[in-house]
């Protein structure tokens, strides 16, 4: 049979199948991730302006990250399946909250203050929105009805349309990406993908004037000609691209990029660390960085394709999808071809929320990838 | 129903996810692709051009302006020196909400109007990201208060620079000059690259008529900067050279009192040393403060020089155009004598008054209510007395052109070629000149009037100084010269070997009559010889300021104050070894006796003094003493 031609092809070339299920680590997985910890921390240390203080925070983060990931992926999971529900709604309340209660910055209202750290709720709706499409659309039909697609529609849009109000596109349309894909991995039917694309296409004047706020707008109409403002809004993308740009092939050495040590480049510890990537490790560590996504992302396929359930390789492949559509989007913005959002770097850009998710996805990679091979629950 | 077929085909579920995956992960390798070609564009095909922004980013050429010279008198006293000053500047690009950030700073220290006004029209012409002054010389208090402020004042910059400063403040204003702000016309006609890190300029005086030697070399620091512009290192250095020093041949203490000697009153003197052509002192007054113009002066104290009736800012001893008067008479008698047209033993009778052939109106002689100077006037007497009558004679047989010609030699009628802006060149008229200017021709009248400097003739106080000079030296063409010394090489003095033929005797007889206007008991100038130390050679002289009918008589108290005649005085001492040339103007002085000949005597007397005290030898205290001698002789035995 096809499916255990899949088993024995997994089985025979790691051989530790029985370790691995008994510990529930998937370790490709986990030394690709280390190597991305470690590449993200010496970028970081030098985009910091070499303050250890970012380091340390950030490493506390990734190794809370681990431990979340080792429990995460102790659980079977059809429990991930099961609780998916709660855990979504938990998060919408906390979308709530932030309108209510949250804090921020620059005008948007994006953390709540949970006395030792701050959380960013709608980073963790990256995880929640793909865990609750394919625990609900698992156990429908393939591919979904009109219903349930409505049904998925509205999980969707529902935290994404909160996360717009805080304000923060960005991440909304991450949000929204990461159900979407769900829904297509579900086999979601073209003339509904038809009509997705069109509808959006007919949106964009009704986003334009109703809901881009203007900062918003003023980043679309940078990325069209960012050096018509070169002192403005135009600022960071050229001086991003500059960093990039003069990399070159071998880059300027580590710590020693003059956009970023000089601060010509904004928020280079954050969206923008790519740029001192570039700039100090040139092509051949984008290449590098790429390749080793590359791998997190066929690993993430192969687990995908290999999951005993519905719910597994709907949740495995969304998770791997969106991966990849943050690295895309975010390298896309720094060098000039996307406008810029808030989209920050998977494993590389400081931020502790954003690591705690990757985390907790790679987690729930690990459980579906540890995932013993028995009967599908529907049968 | 579909629910039973969905339930029943886990394969089919399987078969749509794989290859909507398949799907997947072939548009990701093509996005994946999509991301490699940009950042291989940027980092390969366009490396050259970031790299070369990058390097524009970072690093900047700033110039490192130089030290402006200092500016010292004869003695070495400092009349114009560099002193360190902090000053409040805005960078608009890095300010925020600029209107906010002037309420911080009016918060914190005093801002004026003017300076506000003063700010924003700078900003207008501002380079991006180059600092704009709002506040000059920052109190040690000022300085603190900001510097305690700094982070609430983004954008601000306390920058100390070296601004110019007169300690002398108004002693000097017409002579030296001063800096200011490069105006617009300025910064258009300007080498960029000298005044890179200069922005201030010489606007007046010697410090505009030595620009190029005061300026000195700009330098340049190449920097890195952060993209605040705060300069993170040094890359590449080269030092500014400094202006040079100048040393002038005014002396502080001459000029000084020379300037209180006029008492508020309105006026010029200049004083010229005679072996070197230096000027001593050169006084325009009233004067004002040279240090309001270094960092702009405000529209309201600028009005008030501006329309003072007392014209502060116009220099008088450079610009001033004056009848001479009579003080141009020892020159014209010795032309006259040079010229054959007179001798030593001419002489007239002066009823008060002279008649033209064919003309009705009588000349008057300026004593005509006394019944003229009497029989028997020679030129010493002429002189020493002053007497028109004889001049007006003298001067219609000598004829304009010849007077005018000489007279030039003498440095009248065409600029001295002072090193200083904006000499003007008096009138020395002439047939030609009556032509071109007027498109009328010469009368006899004209000559008549000129013959005792009315009429056409206009001269400065520089061209008198220099026209007594050349007469003191006996025809050397002396050269008037303001700086002595440039970085203490000399400044080379403009030397004219040729002088104009004239015999001894007449030189000695013009001297003689010169000293006895001062020495003997009829002089116009007696009143001064009173405890003169040494001997003095002199004539007096009074400018009209408005014409005065013939028939009518000058009448102080039916005219107002600013139209009674001018007062001069022209001197030169000692008369046998002669060292100093005055002369002076007193605007509305009315006689050049009693005005403006004592305050040459102060001067002169100021002037012996000094050098007394400076060289202290014997030779020169024994000559002094034989001046006083023969001085006294002189009166006793002096022409009348």
């Amino acid at each position: 049979m096809q499916n255990n031609d899949f088993v024995r092809r997994i089985q025979s070339p790691g051989g530790d199948r029985k370790k691995s299920g008994s510990t529930h680590i998937d370790f490709p997985l986990l030394i690709l991730l280390l190597a991305l910890c470690v590449f993200g921390l010496l970028v970081l240390y030098s985009a910091g302006g070499q303050d250890l203080s970012y380091i340390k925070r950030q490493a506390t983060f990734m190794v809370v990250g681990f431990c979340l990931m080792f429990v995460v992926a102790q659980f079977e999971v059809r429990y991930w399946e099961k609780w998916a529900f709660v855990f979504y709604s938990l998060g919408l309340l906390l979308l709530f909250a932030v309108l209510l209660f949250g804090v921020g910055a620059k005008g948007a209202q994006r953390w709540l203050d949970i006395g030792f750290t701050r959380l960013q709720p709608a980073e963790f709706m990256k995880v929640g929105v793909p865990l609750m499409l394919a625990a609900y659309l698992s156990n429908r039909f393939i591919p979904p009805t009109l219903k349930h697609t409505s049904w998925a529609m509205a999980m969707i849009l529902l935290p994404a349309v909160l996360i717009v109000r805080q304000p923060d596109l960005g991440t909304a349309l991450l949000v929204f990406f990461s159900g979407f894909l769900t829904l297509f991995l579900a086999g979601l039917g073209v003339r509904y993908l038809i009509f997705t694309f069109l509808t959006s296409i007919a949106a964009v004047p009704i986003m334009w004037n109703f809901v881009l706020l203007d900062y918003q707008k003023q980043r679309i109409l940078t990325l069209l000609s960012p050096e018509q403002d070169k002192l403005g809004s135009g600022w960071n993308i050229v001086q991003s691209k500059t960093a990039i740009g003069s990399g070159g092939l071998n880059g300027k050495g580590w710590t020693e990029g003059t956009q970023s040590q000089l601060n010509f480049l904004p928020e280079s510890h954050t969206d923008f660390i790519i740029a001192v990537l570039g700039e100090e490790f040139g092509l051949i560590g984008i290449l590098t960085l790429l390749t080793l996504y590359a791998l997190v992302i066929a690993r993430c396929s192969f687990i995908a394709l290999n999951a005993q359930s519905q719910f597994g390789r709907l949740l495995a492949g969304s998770l791997g999808l969106i991966f990849f559509i943050y690295v895309f989007v975010n390298m896309g913005m720094v060098s000039g071809i996307l406008p810029v959002v808030g989209a920050p770097l998977p494993m590389i850009s400081y931020g502790g929320t954003a690591v705690l998710t990757l985390f907790i996805g790679f987690g729930l990679l690990m459980a579906i990838s540890t995932e013993p091979n028995r009967m599908r629950k529907v049968l | 129903m579909i629910h039973k077929q969905a339930f029943s085909d886990p394969a089919r579920e399987r078969r749509i996810f794989a290859r909507r995956l398949i799907f997947s992960v072939f548009a990701m390798l093509l996005m994946g692709l999509l991301i490699i070609s940009r950042y291989f564009d940027l980092q390969i095909n366009q490396f050259q051009d970031f790299a070369t922004d990058s390097d524009n980013n970072r690093v900047h050429v700033r110039p490192a302006p130089p030290t402006r010279g200092i500016i010292y008198d004869r003695n070495g006293e400092i009349i114009a020196d560099n002193r360190p000053t902090s000053n409040l500047a805005i960078i608009r690009e890095r300010s925020g909400d600029l209107d906010q950030l002037m309420t911080k700073i009016s918060s914190l220290i005093t801002l004026s109007d003017d300076d506000i006004e003063r700010f924003y029209a700078r900003l207008k012409r501002q380079k991006p990201f180059e600092p704009t002054p709002l506040k000059f010389n920052l109190t040690e208090k000022e300085q603190a208060i900001l510097a305690v402020n700094q982070h609430i004042l983004e954008g601000t910059k306390i920058s100390a620079t070296l601004t110019r400063f007169y300690p002398k403040r108004d002693l000097f204003t017409h002579v030296v000059g001063y800096v200011g702000r490069i105006n617009e016309r300025e910064s258009n006609t300007i080498d960029d690259i000298a005044y890179s890190g200069t922005d201030s300029i010489g606007k007046t005086g010697i410090e505009k008529f030595y620009e190029d030697s005061l300026l000195g070399q700009v330098g340049s620091d190449q920097v890195e900067t952060n993209a605040r512009g705060r300069v993170m290192r040094v890359l590449d250095k080269v030092s500014p050279t400094p202006g040079s020093d100048l040393q002038l041949h005014l002396d502080s203490q001459l000029q000084q009192v020379a300037y209180e000697a006029f008492s508020g009153g309105r006026g010029a003197l200049v004083a010229i040393e005679i072996e070197t052509g230096g000027v001593l002192a050169m006084v325009s007054a009233p004067s004002y403060d040279a240090n309001s113009f270094v960092s702009g002066i405000s529209q309201k104290e600028y009005d008030v020089l501006l329309n003072s009736l007392d014209k502060p800012m116009f220099n008088r001893s450079l610009r001033g155009q004056y009848p001479p008067g009579s003080t141009i008479k020892p020159l014209f008698g010795l032309i006259g004598l040079q010229n054959r047209s007179i001798t030593t033993s001419t002489a007239i009778d002066d009823p008060g008054y002279f008649l033209m052939e064919g003309i009705e109106r009588p000349w008057r002689d300026h004593n005509s209510e006394r019944g003229g100077h009497g029989k028997g006037v020679d030129l010493a007497m002429a002189i020493v007395e002053s007497c028109d009558v004889f001049f007006y004679t003298m001067g219609v047989k000598i004829g304009i052109d010849t007077l005018a010609a000489s007279s030039q030699v003498f440095g009248l009628g065409k600029k001295t070629n002072i090193d200083l802006p904006g000499e003007r060149p008096g009138i020395m008229p002439s047939r030609l000149w009556k032509k071109q200017t007027r498109g009328a021709s010469w009368f006899n009248g004209d000559t008549i009037n000129v013959s005792i400097g009315q009429g056409f003739m206009l001269a400065t106080p520089l061209q008198l100084a220099v026209m007594t000079a050349r007469i003191a030296s006996r025809g050397n063409l002396i050269q008037p010269q303001i700086v002595k010394a440039i970085d203490g090489v000399k400044n080379p003095a403009l030397k004219i070997a040729e002088r104009p033929n004239i015999s001894d005797e007449y030189w000695d007889y013009i001297h003689d009559s010169m000293r006895d206007v001062v020495h003997s008991t009829k002089g116009t100038a007696r009143g001064i010889n009173k405890h003169l130390t040494y001997t003095m050679a002199g004539k007096t002289g009074t400018a009209q300021v408005i014409s005065i009918n013939a028939n009518e008589e000058y009448d102080r108290s039916k005219i107002s104050e600013r139209q009674w005649d001018h007062a001069l005085f022209v001197a030169f001492a000692p008369v046998e070894d002669p060292k100093i040339a005055i002369a002076i103007i007193v605007e509305n002085g009315e006689h050049g006796s009693s005005v403006a000949a004592p305050i040459a005597k102060t001067v002169i007397d100021t002037y012996f003094k000094s050098t007394a005290l400076k060289n202290n030898n014997q030779t020169l205290a024994s000559t002094k003493v034989s001046y006083s001698k023969s001085s006294g002789g002189d009166d006793a035995d002096a022409k009348q």
